[in-house]
């Protein structure tokens, strides 16, 4: 039999399902395109939340209130459990946990580069609430509908938990745009050093994105980057404006022929440079991600031996 | 020497939501033994009230019916329509059946 006229069937077959939005479960047959790229987005998605836990940690022992810290804390753990929900789906394709780790700490896997830029002061801490994980929001809820089941059903849990850190980031927000000038100046100074990383996290513009075309065709991606940075673009404007907050582009318009707003020139030799490791904090994130592993070690080896002696004896006990 | 690349052993996680209803599966979890794994599930899968009750199974023993299985499983089923109530005609104005 011609294996590779069979491969070819069997990928005709597999396109035709999934653009006529069939859903496909982890046994199930796949183009190894499909795994792989599955892989890499769902690895570097989980990647993102677990490093996204650490601009927002390094506020928790100074946050404001009990009441605010006790949100950050609720916050900062749900992201840990974004990233789990996430390497379980990614797990289901054949790779395993420590293969995703070990991509990371070697760097060999990105992980979004909003988290390479610092968290300097209060401000910046309940920023990321609403402007990182609003473009999250509008990134993720097109992705509850992804053709790999597994992936939209962990969407759909994140989706929901987001809903609370994009409001408890917007109320921060609103607390300090609406206080005294000195906290109204925290904050459009938090919007001036976030804006243009945040609305760069939908990726680089179409004209230049590789991935896009057979992720569409394969029900991954849903909007292209541009179109979802123009949705998210439409909704934050109005949420600045309500914040009584400038947004920083003096070339920022809205078309009245289009309903939509146009933003300025976007840096995109910036992006790269972060993506690529230069970024004000990458270091200092894979280096804390390293030390918590290591830190980790010994932790991870006492359960497996706790864990071995406790079947020990219940087995000595049932023999007995 | 201790293998660093050990990783725990993954166990599939199932929820009840309240009671009466069943468990739904909800995804995994690493653990060293059921009693983390147990702990674990609580932490990720519950920390909104989605809970009244947990299973979790060592993934390695779940028997799982293979895709290629699907035809011999269930199409016999498709040419079975006597066993559904509307393969029947009765009586449109028959007032209790």
């Amino acid at each position: 039999m011609d294996v590779h006229h069979e491969d070819k069937d069997m990928r005709a077959r597999f396109d035709a399902y999934v653009a006529d939005e069939g859903k496909v479960e982890p046994k199930d047959w796949m183009p190894d395109g499909y795994r792989k790229t599955l892989v890499r987005q769902i690895s570097q998605h989980a990647h993102s939340e677990i490093i996204g836990m650490q601009p927002e940690g390094n506020w928790i022992s100074r946050a404001p209130s009990l009441r605010r810290k006790m949100i950050l804390i609720a916050k900062v753990q749900d992201e840990a459990g974004h990233g789990l929900y996430l390497y379980s789906a990614a797990e289901t394709l054949g790779v395993t946990r420590d293969e995703m780790d070990e991509a990371l700490l070697s760097g060999k896997a990105k992980y979004s580069s909003i988290f390479n830029y610092p968290t300097l002061n209060w401000a910046d801490a309940v920023i990321i609430g609403w402007l990182v994980d609003g473009a999250a929001i509008t990134n993720q809820i097109p992705l509850c509908r992804c053709s790999f089941g597994p992936y939209g059903r962990a969407m759909v849990r994140v989706c929901k938990e987001e809903a609370f850190h994009q409001r408890q980031g917007y109320e921060g927000m609103m607390v300090l745009a609406k206080g005294t000038p000195e906290q109204k100046a925290m904050a459009q100074d938090a919007l001036n050093r976030w804006w243009w990383p945040a609305i760069k996290m939908f990726g680089p513009p179409d004209s230049d994105s590789p991935h896009s075309d057979q992720n569409t065709l394969w029900k991954i991606k849903r909007f292209s980057n541009d179109e979802l940075r123009q949705k998210y673009l439409d909704m934050v404007v109005k949420q600045a404006n309500a914040l009584g907050l400038t947004i920083p582009d003096p070339d920022l318009k809205f078309d009245e022929d289009t309903g939509h707003w146009v933003s300025g020139p976007m840096d995109w030799d910036e992006f790269w440079a972060v993506v690529k490791g230069n970024g004000p904090c990458n270091r200092q994130r894979m280096k804390h991600r390293q030390k918590a592993h290591d830190d980790g070690l010994w932790v991870r080896e006492a359960a497996v031996a706790f864990a071995e002696k406790q079947a020990k004896r219940n087995n000595q006990q049932k023999a007995a | 020497m201790t293998d660093l690349k050990k990783e725990w052993p993954l166990f599939e996680v199932f929820i009840r939501s309240k009671h009466g209803v069943s468990h739904v599966h909800a995804g995994s979890v690493h653990a060293a033994d059921s009693t983390m794994a147990m702990e674990n599930a609580r932490d990720v899968y519950t920390r909104r009230s989605e809970g009244s009750s947990i299973w979790v199974i060592p993934s390695s023993e779940i028997t799982a019916s293979a895709p290629s299985a699907k035809a011999a499983l269930f199409e016999p089923s498709d040419d079975k329509v006597y066993r559904h109530p509307t393969f029947y005609e009765v009586p449109d104005d028959l007032e209790v059946l």
